[in-house]
């Protein structure tokens, strides 16, 4: 209804930047919470590893722990680029 | 049966010691038996919001290494008989404090009769954050719309739920409520800022309280009374519905949207 807003550049909407923007870092941070605190210095070897061989993207290597009622199970997978090198993903 | 809650956040500044004085302050209010205490030793603040600052003799590290007994190191509020204040520390290093002794000081109360004890909490994670939450059975997460303080207080959800003495014990999850602070209705309706809603579905946990920002905040920290003590100001209305909604009341939220425009200035912009 503002008939003078076209004079005015309009802002973004900055709330639903930060908004998107939180849910997903909460949600990844989430996800690897509780699991045993080498997790990510274990990914970052890994990672450094691999790169040795293949150049992936950084966050190619997921690792995980899983928890299967009485025990746990650490969960590690790494996606390999699209390339004319045979590849396939899982590990 | 004493019902320990600690009012912590993650992030400093976000107003964790304005709330815990409203809360303990509001509650005592009501008639409950009431200690507050000050868990940021080096950075003892909690007092000078509460207006105690010149009455602090003996601090909550010097009851826990047995130079003083909770009785002498208790302040009294001036106003209100059932309310105390415990103050932190200003000296001591940050392993002044223990859990051992935390936990003694937490079951003198308890013996003593208070119905509540507020743990002010330090900002961070370190030592006097953990030792804050550890023995808590209620938690309120201060926050404010804004992404790092949104990030850190999820953070201090997966340790509420993880580093307490309940989740030791498994003794199922602890109660946690969340109060959003400094929160400008006409700035979420321009988009500037993240609303009560948004807050809440990122954070998932209940809302206890929405305080606006008001300038009432600051003049009622500048005098050392409590903002809850101002009944003509929207932030102490605010937390006095806080209060009532932690103690079991259901009341609708208020002061979460902007003011109505008329007419001439929905024509003619702001």
């Amino acid at each position: 209804m503002r008939i003078l807003d076209f004079l005015r550049a309009r802002p973004k909407n900055t709330a639903n930047i930060a908004r998107e923007r939180l849910r997903i870092i909460v949600a990844q941070e989430r996800a690897t919470r509780g699991g045993p605190d080498y997790l990510p210095l274990l990914r970052g070897e890994l990672l450094a590893v691999i790169r040795k061989y293949v150049n992936v993207d950084p966050d190619a290597v997921q690792v995980n722990v899983e928890r299967d009622g009485e025990h746990e199970v650490l969960e590690l997978s790494v996606a390999l680029p699209d390339s004319p090198v045979k590849a396939a993903g899982g590990a | 049966m004493t019902e320990i809650i600690v009012v912590t956040s993650g992030k400093g500044g976000v107003g964790k010691t304005t709330t815990s004085a409203s809360l303990a302050t509001g509650l005592a209010k009501r008639g409950h038996k009431v200690a507050v205490i000050d868990f940021d030793v080096g950075l003892r603040n909690l007092d000078l919001i509460m207006g105690c600052e010149r009455r602090v003799v003996y601090d909550f590290v010097n009851v826990i290494h047995n130079e003083a007994t909770l009785k002498q190191a208790l302040i009294r509020d001036k106003r209100l008989d059932n309310l105390y204040v415990l103050a932190a520390s200003q000296t001591r290093d940050k392993d002044a404090l223990t859990q051992e002794g935390v936990g003694r000081v937490l079951d003198e109360l308890a013996a003593d009769g208070f119905d509540f004890v507020i743990c002010d909490s330090p900002a961070g994670i370190e030592k006097g954050a953990h030792l804050a939450m550890y023995f808590a059975d209620r938690a309120v997460v201060v926050v404010n719309p804004e992404v790092s303080s949104v990030r850190d207080s999820d953070r201090i959800l997966g340790l509420l739920s993880s580093k307490t003495r309940r989740a030791e014990r498994g003794d199922g999850p602890m109660k946690q409520h969340l109060l959003l602070t400094r929160y400008n209705p006409v700035r979420v309706e321009a988009g500037e800022m993240m609303s009560v809603k948004d807050v809440e579905e990122i954070l998932g946990i209940p809302v206890l309280g929405v305080i606006p920002e008001s300038e009432q905040v600051l003049a009622a920290s500048n005098s050392g009374v409590p903002v809850i003590h101002d009944a003509s100001s929207i932030a102490g209305q605010a937390y006095g519905d806080a209060v009532a909604r932690l103690d079991g009341d259901e009341i609708e939220l208020r002061f979460i949207d902007a003011p109505k425009k008329g007419f001439f200035k929905r024509m003619f912009g702001t």
